[in-house]
């Protein structure tokens, strides 16, 4: 049954990590009493364990919940969950575009942080209403008032209605619902004209295929239509449409502008089904896509290989599920002499590599060796042309290059103002430039640094936390590119240059993280038969060398008075052990060397 | 029909006996063994004859291992050896313990024994200085198998091994050394020189943190100078832990490592016959009141083949290769091989494939990547 548009809210959930967003959410959808108390499992809507373990949302959701008002109307409040982490600002703007209005949640003894300036300023570019609350008032060292006078100075936005909330305990909860209700605008909605929707997630079910979640713009889909896919031309039937409840699905008779729901289509192909594209249908197709929807570049690249060869289908197909849910991942194939056949996947971030490496392992039980992260490159060649790079392996002759290019970011670090110095030098430290520095208060600053991509891409985030005991915040966006000095690092194992372990670097690290790598490879590479020279080189020069010692002793001395059996299951073990280990030539490089060289830090 | 029931029963194989008591645990030794009660001991021995005769097979070689074989009495071997059909030139070993058979046993008569058919004696000496021997728990001196040695001899035993044990706690080279002077002196034909090897369940186990054993580098160098001082008094070695002078290696276990036939009675032991491997549970009563042996599964494939052949200096002969499974040695099997043989670890020519005493040291590793 529909309800009338003017009774309609769309808004989502904006937030610094961790302010208490999701807690928030869960809340809203007990007040409304969209789930009963029972169901209620800590965080309903970050449906990954992955999600919940991390304490982050990873993708959006959406659910709809009926809300009786004080004025006594029943309205419709579509609530649409945000990831919130920076890797994933593009998943938060398409969240946004869904939307009239957004809710944002201030904790109240932490005050503004970086994400929450950086989705502030998103959701005001899609022109939504905000709804600031004060969350964690319940805490002991919440101050509210500071926090209030300090979103009004920073961020411009009234506070003085702010409901002062505690997500965790319930209190005031209803105010939130009563100032969705007055502020975020009803959707501006006219059924008449041809359907425009937007996708803006969707989640691969092995049932019905791929449910595709959308906001209907304008006009109206029902089952039977024919519907098309703007962007991809794809046309599929409509078998259903529905609303998103907390726990189940909800059909309904058609999809209407202005509301928010699903569409399935036994949408079988990946990558038919967009996240970003506008459905419209066959029978009354629309001229124009909504706009607004960001071309997604990924940032950071690496190899994702199978440890079992045997596994790269399965891999591919994995890959191709998760793209389904996540626009942002691409990958096409690539070969690695040292790793075989596997992908170059391009992320949004570190976490966001991270997070798709956990679930294709998680999920789909695959067995992963990943290779060293790496950033577009610009390189420009002797002859004119210029090429970009994002795997070391195609890194030029250096005697071709005339100048290379490396992204940089504009980044953005929110701290208490104690923790200034620290922060500058692990700036310094990653080549940054820089800019300025705000008091926000007398107490916390805003630095403003020009970082390369490539120094933040590793562990900038974990040296800022560790250094700062976890108060400081960060945010970045890619500016531009900029020359540089850069190398090509090569791990020679036994001689033989190891593929996987290449990456590109600026001159002035070059030698003390070839030593570095050095250092960790011996550490991680067990002993063998014979003894292992690693070399670090850059083209022809080595810079860095160790070597793992040959293994001495490995032999069973006595075969038990004729118990074949038992020195048989001894070699099996051997056997199976050897299979877990990367072959280079005759050397065995067991998966934790790579995550070794991976994860080399500042305090190794 | 068990498995050993089949077959061709004409072909002689191997026989090895096992006799699972012992007067005490050493504390490195994980062989299946209790104390010996007599009532015990009497049914065991008629269980054995009892599995020999049903059996009904021809044996060219024969081994009594343990435990303790020499404690149930040369009474008792000499029954046992009463129901064991020998081809005439048959290698009969029995292990003994120096201390049940000097002085101190008054069942044990090395003359019975020799009548009854034994002409192969295979004592523990494990280390020749009585700190070592302590240390691991041997009872008895160095004497004592000087006694028991000259005994054998006396009854006309003259094949006589001795084992060494290699890693012993603050065991050095000097005194390895003095082990296998003591070796050559009492006239032993045969060493064996194992890497003491911490087995879990064993006393040394639990306090294998603070055992003062010689490190992996330490322990790989007595190996080395163990090879070099036994081949230098005429010991040669003829396989990863044994050495012996010409003709006298022990042709029952170049049986396990040539991967030919044997039949094993009692508790624990182990048989390969008609391509199929089983053996008895490590329990006296079980054997005593007469269980099956369990099916182990198939044996002798190539890789089995390969695996047992390399722990031969000889190593992998392709002949014999040929001969036994009707095709050749693999490429890639020689191909790996060539990349070892770089390294030291292994000798290839156009006859075989044949390990260093380097690549002894680390055969697990060099086998796997073999057979990989």
């Amino acid at each position: 049954m529909a309800v009338s548009k003017d009774k309609i809210r769309n808004f989502c959930i904006i937030a610094h990590i961790d302010h208490g967003k999701s807690t928030l959410a869960d809340r809203l959808l007990e007040k409304t009493k969209s789930v009963a108390l029972r169901d209620m499992t800590a965080q309903l809507l970050d449906k990954m364990d992955l999600e919940r373990e991390r304490g982050i949302t990873i993708k959006a959701h959406a659910v709809k919940l009926n809300y009786v008002a004080e004025d006594g109307e029943e309205y419709v409040l579509n609530l649409i969950d945000t990831p919130g982490h920076v890797d994933f600002n593009y998943e938060v703007s398409r969240s946004l575009a869904a939307c009239e209005g957004a809710v944002l949640i201030v904790d109240a003894s932490q005050g503004v942080e970086a994400q929450t300036l950086a989705n502030t300023y998103l959701a005001l570019d899609h022109d939504l209403e905000l709804v600031p609350v004060i969350n964690k008032i319940d805490l002991p060292s919440a101050d509210p008032d500071r926090v209030a006078a300090e979103v009004e100075d920073v961020i411009g936005l009234d506070c003085s209605e702010a409901p002062r909330v505690s997500a965790k305990t319930g209190l005031n909860i209803e105010q939130v619902l009563e100032k969705i209700v007055k502020d975020v605008p009803p959707p501006e909605a006219n059924d008449d004209l041809p359907l425009r929707a937007l996708i803006f997630d969707s989640v691969y079910d092995s049932y019905k295929g791929v449910i595709v979640y959308v906001r209907v713009k304008e006009g109206r889909i029902k089952p039977g239509d024919t519907m098309r896919m703007m962007a991809t031309g794809a046309e599929f039937t409509v078998v259903e449409t529905g609303y998103m409840r907390a726990t189940i699905p909800e059909p309904c008779k058609e999809l209407t502008a202005g509301e928010v729901g699903y569409i399935t289509a036994s949408i079988k192909t990946v990558g038919d089904a967009r996240v970003g594209d506008t459905v419209t249908t066959v029978e009354n197709p629309a001229s124009e896509p909504l706009p607004g929807y960001r071309k997604v570049n990924p940032m950071v690249f690496c190899g994702v290989y199978p440890a079992d060869g045997a596994d790269y289908e399965n891999l591919r197909d994995a890959l191709e599920k998760l793209q389904l849910n996540d626009a942002a991942l691409t990958f096409e194939p690539e070969t690695s002499g040292a790793l075989g056949f596997g992908f170059r996947c391009g992320f949004l971030g570190l976490l966001h590599l991270e997070i798709i490496q956990e679930r294709l392992e998680r999920e789909y039980d695959l067995d992963l060796v990943t290779t060293i992260p790496s950033v577009v490159y610009k390189i420009n060649l002797t002859d004119g042309t210029m090429i970009e790079i994002d795997n070391p392996t195609h890194y030029p002759d250096p005697a071709t290059i005339a100048s290379c290019e490396e992204p940089f970011t504009d980044a953005h670090i929110y701290s208490p103002a104690e923790y200034v110095g620290t922060i500058m030098d692990l700036c310094q430290d990653r080549r940054g430039i820089f800019k300025n520095m705000d008091y926000i208060t007398p107490e916390r600053v805003d630095i403003h640094y020009e970082l390369p991509l490539n120094e933040i891409i590793y562990d900038f985030f974990d040296s800022l936390k560790s250094r700062t005991r976890g108060y400081a915040s960060f945010d970045y966006e890619i500016k531009d590119y900029r020359k540089s000095n850069l190398v090509k690092l090569d791990v020679l194992l036994n001689g033989d240059v190891v593929d996987a372990l290449s990456f590109i670097i600026h001159s002035e690290k070059a030698y003390s993280k070839a030593r570095k790598i050095a250092e960790k490879l011996k550490e991680n590479i067990p002993r063998q038969m014979f003894e292992i020279p690693i070399q670090i080189g850059i083209g022809g020069k080595i810079i860095a060398r160790e070597t793992v010692k040959a293994m001495r002793k490995d032999v069973l001395a006595k075969c038990y008075g004729g118990d074949i059996t038992r020195k048989k299951k001894l070699l099996e073990k051997q056997k199976e052990g050897k299979k877990r280990m990367r072959h280079f030539g005759t050397v065995e490089v067991p998966q934790e060397a790579f995550m070794a060289v991976l994860k080399l830090d500042d305090n190794d | 029909m068990p498995p050993f029931l089949s077959g061709d029963i004409m072909k002689p194989i191997g026989l090895y006996l096992h006799i699972p008591f012992c007067n005490g645990k050493c504390p490195y030794c994980d062989f299946y063994s209790v104390n010996p009660e007599s009532k015990k001991v009497k049914a065991y021995v008629d269980a054995i004859c009892r599995e020999i005769d049903k059996a009904d097979r021809i044996y060219n070689t024969v081994y009594f291992g343990g435990g303790t074989p020499s404690l149930i009495g040369s009474d008792n071997i000499a029954k046992i050896m009463s129901h064991v059909k020998r081809t005439p030139n048959c290698e009969v070993t029995l292990e003994c313990n120096p201390s049940d058979t000097g002085a101190i046993s008054s069942t044990f008569d090395f003359s019975v024994v020799a009548k009854s058919g034994i002409n192969r004696m295979s004592m523990g000496l494990q280390s020749a200085d009585d700190a070592e021997r302590k240390i691991l728990g041997r009872r008895g001196s160095c004497k004592d198998v000087e006694r028991a040695i000259s005994r054998a001899k006396n009854a006309g035993i003259n094949n006589i091994s001795l084992d060494l044990i290699l890693g012993i706690p603050y065991q050095t080279k000097e005194s390895l050394e003095k082990s296998i002077e003591f070796c050559k002196n009492s006239g032993a034909k045969h060493v064996s020189a194992y890497i003491l090897k911490i087995e879990e369940g064993t006393p040394f186990y639990r306090i294998k943190d603070t055992l003062p054993v010689p490190d992996e580098d330490e322990t790989s160098d007595l190996y080395l100078s163990a090879v070099e001082l036994l081949g230098k008094r005429g010991y040669h070695q003829y396989e990863i832990s044994n050495f012996s002078e010409k003709g006298y290696e022990s042709r029952h276990n170049l049986k396990y490592w040539l991967c030919e036939e044997y039949l094993g009675i009692g508790a624990s032991a182990h048989s390969f016959v008609n391509g199929k491997r089983f053996y008895y549970e490590r329990s006296i009563d079980d054997f005593i009141g007469g269980n099956s042996p369990v099916d182990d599964g198939f044996g002798g494939d190539e890789e089995e083949y390969i695996m047992l052949v390399l722990r031969l200096s000889e190593g992998l002969i392709f002949k014999s290769f040929e001969n036994r499974f009707g095709k050749s040695v693999s490429e890639k099997t020689i191909k790996k091989a060539r990349e070892l043989e770089k390294h030291g670890l292994l000798k290839v020519d156009d006859n075989s494939i044949s390990l260093t005493v380097q690549g002894f040291l680390v055969s697990n590793s060099v086998i796997c990547s073999l057979i990989e």
